[in-house]
């Protein structure tokens, strides 16, 4: 199996269009208000490159470790469609001696606990098209309705060598892309359909299908596990695969077909006679070199110094830059960062999931999640109630403190209370304390029983002392 | 005298003077308009109301003493494919009948910087799709000096309005002669600048790579007046070079003594009417007279020009054209279908036969098998052309030809027969493939009818073009002639 990507990402921390003056910041605004005839593409406008934009590109390819070229051209690429204002796109393409931005370069990523090197083919800039809204879905909706407020946006379209070989591989290359790109400070994945796919795949004695329409990083791995599966099937059947395209439909989660080889679009590529060839000096691309913050795998073997971290750790903190970022602070109020690590990998992540978003959005704050730890530390609360408060402060956003006192979570430390509990249970559980009397191992049954009782609140160091204790003034007593 | 036989220089002049008010030369261009447009029908539509506001303005800013700028009060006929604010600007095309554009045009804005007024749009071919102004969606503008004939095109309004004298000034667009053609066809003067000169920014492409918007006037001295005026850098127009601002006007009358000209052979050659070869000829003897130095050129490589240049303006032209889909603005077919139907039949329905033709021909050149044969080939032939130009300009300062190889012709005589038209353009073509300067002045008449030659000059040498005309302008024979309507 072979799965190739198209990543578009746009430059989201531009704060302009790519080819005219207006703002990029154009999420949740009035449709259609954050245009000019440029963007628009009335009769007689012109673009002008945003030259912020081509450093940004040339950052992201020495991140990718890329080939950056010393000159790079615009081109049309022809097609009608709605959400196109000039129907064509200028873009980047190798086509009559014009080249892209960047070529070559590799991604290495972690699947699992096994390293993987997926090799880029090139990188290009080019103009978001505006959006389509549909009236439900795309096949039935009677009407659609076009906002500008997007078309021209910067977008960089990053192109893989089909060498993943499964959905799972796709996601964590992914995610290792957006973390690279979220550390160059030039895009946030984080922004609705800041980061958008197009998958093509093909499985062995089948042709290749490009899926298109990907909006975010969980459904490509969806959309390739759907795709697997359906060619799969086909092929079960005796049924050819042939080469065509696919639209994913994120509501019904399938893929459904827009058209088969015979009809793959002619692009018409030519160069865009409205731009000028784009030089980038070696000067230009030392200078943005020398300004490259820390990336990732730097970040990861800081992480492996710094703070002891197993490798491991270190590449799937980092592989979130909210996640790496988050860790640092912690580990600076709390001086046990493999047990920070450990918590955020495991619980933290967990809590993420279900609750369905990002640490940078939660309501978990670097200083709570010490509190939380030195809290466990003190003896003032258990493991268990540990992951009772996180579950509090990632929901309501309250300090640890403050949920352990709000609910009185404390542990119970206090003797007589304990010894109240124990009673109760030694009560109800009779047979357990015979059984105890006789084999000590089984004691471990009635510790159980009275963290139950209390909650998880009871100290388990102090209960087992105390049933210990009562057991043998017990066989004393008989 | 009535202002409206004035030039562009002397209107302003007497209005800085206080010898005539903006508003008397409004009101005469206005009248001249009305009583000649029902048979010239060189404009689109006329700026009645805001003309007289703006020369009102002017008149109350020369009253204060306030500076006024080069063009104040003149009349200025715009191109109907020149954009302006809030006024109808339709490229002669169904399609766009109605499109009123949010934005003036660099040009138009540098116009009005310098106090001109801009009278009215004129008439163009559809989307600059001609050379005879025929292909038109308002209907044909006539030849002054013969109204059953074409003024050429594609700014045909624009050289007829200048030579009926509705207009001082005008501009129109040269992608592959349009400037020039009816400059000749019209007997007035007609500047295509080096590409890159003035900013297409509000110019509605037919093919980018070639075009530029230029002046068109009765004399050489107004031509120079208002490229000096639109000419220089715009950071809106990518492709615009950034050179200091030039006074075209100063370089004027300077004599011609051992400035060597070239005479192209090739665009003498076969196929040219005789009395234009003629009249070009002596054109260059008169040169000679007045100390110039001619001698013969030869550019072989121009007889690829013609088919190069079509492939290339076509093939623009398809991906130019695109965007009129009846979505955003512009003419949309009454019935409501799914967007790709509502494409189709807006398209269908609101461009004209020759521009469907160029759209179909340059979407084939530019298609995947034919791209290398066609599109890159026309490229190459560019390159050579323009290497090819540039030796010349190692031997002489600048080249003369004819402007057109025939006499203006009848209306309708060639408009069924698009491969005959598209020979017209032979002569004018190679200078937008290289990118160079070239003017086109009166050189003589034949039967009543003007035949006009062209300077071509190297990158942005304007000065030199112009120089060559105003001095034979000063010598003709029939300075001053003009048509009787
Ligand atoms: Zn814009």
């Amino acid at each position: 199996m072979k799965i190739g990507l198209e990543i578009h990402c746009q430059l989201t921390s531009l704060k302009t269009k790519l080819f005219c003056g207006c703002s990029s910041d154009y999420r949740g605004k009035t449709p259609n208000t954050f245009v000019c005839p440029v963007c628009l593409g009335l009769p007689g406008s012109l673009p002008v490159l945003n030259e912020k934009a081509v450093e940004l590109a040339v950052m992201v390819a020495l991140a990718l470790n890329c080939e950056v070229a010393p000159q790079t051209f615009f081109v049309r690429k022809n097609y009608f469609y709605p959400d196109m204002p000039k129907n064509f796109q200028i873009s980047q393409y190798d086509v009559g001696g014009s080249i892209a931005i960047a070529s070559g370069g590799w991604v290495g990523f972690l699947v699992g606990k096994t390293r993987k090197t997926v090799r880029l083919r090139r990188i290009h800039l080019e103009e978001d098209p505006g959006k389509l809204f549909y009236h439900g879905t795309i096949d039935t909706s009677p009407y659609t309705l076009v906002d500008y407020n997007r078309a021209g946006i910067a977008l960089l379209e990053i192109v893989t060598e089909p060498e993943l070989e499964a959905p799972a591989e796709a996601r964590a290359f992914l995610q290792k892309l957006r973390s690279i790109l979220e550390h160059l400070g030039v895009s946030d994945g984080g922004l609705e359909g800041a980061m958008r796919c197009d998958a093509n795949i093909s499985i062995e004695g089948g042709g290749r299908v490009e899926v298109k329409n990907i909006s975010s990083f969980k459904d490509v791995e969806r959309a390739l596990t759907f795709e697997i599966v359906r060619q799969r099937d086909l092929l079960k059947k005796g049924v050819k695969i042939q080469t065509e395209t696919r639209h994913w439909d994120d509501v019904r989660r399938t893929t459904l077909s827009l058209r088969v080889k015979e009809e793959e679009q002619d692009y018409r590529y030519f160069l865009e006679p409205d731009l000028t060839p784009v030089r980038i000096s070696q000067e230009m691309v030392e200078l943005l070199r020398s300004r490259m913050p820390e990336l990732p795998d730097a970040r990861k073997e800081r992480f492996l110094k710094a703070y002891g971290l197993p490798e491991y750790d270190a590449e799937v903190l980092t592989s979130d830059r909210a996640m790496a970022d988050f860790f640092e602070e912690c580990a600076k109020l709390y001086d046990k960062p493999k047990a920070v690590a450990n918590w955020l990998m495991g619980d933290v992540l967990q809590c993420l999931h279900s609750l369905e978003v990002d640490i940078d959005q939660a309501k978990l704050a670097p200083q709570y999640l010490a509190e939380m730890l030195k809290l466990m530390d003190r003896g003032d609360i258990s493991i268990k109630i540990a992951k009772k408060v996180l579950w509090e402060v990632m929901k309501h956003g309250k300090s640890p403190s403050t949920v352990v006192r709000e609910k009185d979570w404390w542990r119970i430390t206090d003797l007589q209370t304990l010894e109240g509990y124990i009673a109760q249970v030694f009560k109800e559980y009779p047979k357990a304390v015979e059984d105890a009397l006789v084999d000590e191992k089984t004691i471990h049954y009635l510790i159980g029983k009275t963290m139950e009782a209390t909650g998880g609140k009871a100290d388990p160091e102090l209960t087992n002392a105390l049933i210990r204790k009562k057991l043998s003034q017990m066989k004393k007593g008989s | 005298m009535e202002p409206y036989k004035l030039g562009a220089w002397e209107i302003s002049q007497k209005i800085r003077n206080r010898e005539l008010t903006a508003r008397e030369c409004i009101v005469s261009f206005l009248s001249r308009i009305d009583s000649l447009e029902p048979k010239v029908k060189a404009y689109v539509s006329v700026l009645r109301e805001a003309v007289l506001k703006k020369a009102e303005k002017i008149d109350k800013k020369v009253k204060r003493g306030e500076r006024v700028g080069m063009l104040a009060g003149v009349a200025v006929a715009v191109k109907d494919n020149i954009c302006t604010k809030g006024v109808k600007t339709t490229c002669a095309s169904k399609i766009l009948e109605n499109f009123v554009p949010p934005y003036d045009a660099t040009v138009v804005e540098r116009i009005e910087a310098e106090d001109g007024i801009v009278i009215g749009k004129t008439n163009m071919d559809e989307f600059a799709m001609g050379s005879s102004t025929e292909t038109s969606y308002f209907g044909p503008t006539r030849n002054p000096w013969d109204l059953s004939r074409v003024p050429g095109g594609s700014s045909g309004g624009s050289a007829a309005a200048v030579s009926a004298q509705e207009a001082p000034l005008a501009l129109g667009s040269d992608t592959g002669g349009s400037i020039r053609c009816p400059a000749s066809f019209c007997g007035v003067v007609g500047l295509k600048p080096t590409y890159g000169l003035v900013s297409r920014y509000g110019l509605i492409a037919y093919a980018n790579s070639l075009e530029q918007i230029g002046p068109l006037a009765r004399g050489t001295y107004d031509c120079a007046l208002l490229l000096s005026v639109i000419g220089g850098y715009d950071e809106r127009d990518s492709t615009s070079v950034n050179r200091a601002p030039r006074d075209y006007t100063r370089s004027l009358g300077k004599d011609l003594r051992g400035l060597k000209v070239g005479v192209l052979r090739e665009l003498i050659g076969l196929g040219t009417d005789e009395a234009v070869v003629k009249a070009v000829l002596e054109c260059a003897s008169k040169l000679e007279e007045m100390g110039a130095l001619c001698q013969e050129i030869s550019l072989p490589v121009l007889s690829y020009a013609l088919p190069a240049y079509y492939l290339i303006a076509m093939s623009e032209a398809s991906s130019n054209l695109a965007r009129y889909d009846g979505v955003r603005y512009g003419y949309r077919t009454e019935v409501d279908l799914d967007w790709n139907q509502v494409f189709s039949k807006s398209r269908r329905e609101g461009f004209g036969a020759e521009v469907k033709r160029r759209i179909i021909l340059g979407t084939y050149a530019l298609s995947a098998g034919y791209y290398d044969r066609f599109f890159l080939k026309s490229l190459k032939v560019a390159t050579l052309i323009k290497r090819s130009f540039e030796k010349a300009f190692q031997q002489v300062d600048v080249l003369l030809a004819p402007t057109m190889p025939l006499l203006p012709f009848r209306l309708g005589e060639k408009i069924d027969n698009p491969l005959a038209l598209y020979m017209c353009d032979v002569d004018t073509v190679p200078v937008n493939l290289a990118g160079l300067p070239a003017v086109s002045f009166p050189c003589g008449f034949h039967q009543g009818l003007p035949i006009g030659a062209q300077v071509i000059a190297p990158p942005f040498r304007e000065d030199l073009a112009l120089q060559v005309s105003f001095a034979y302008e000063q010598a003709a024979a029939f300075k001053g002639r003009t048509p009787t309507l």
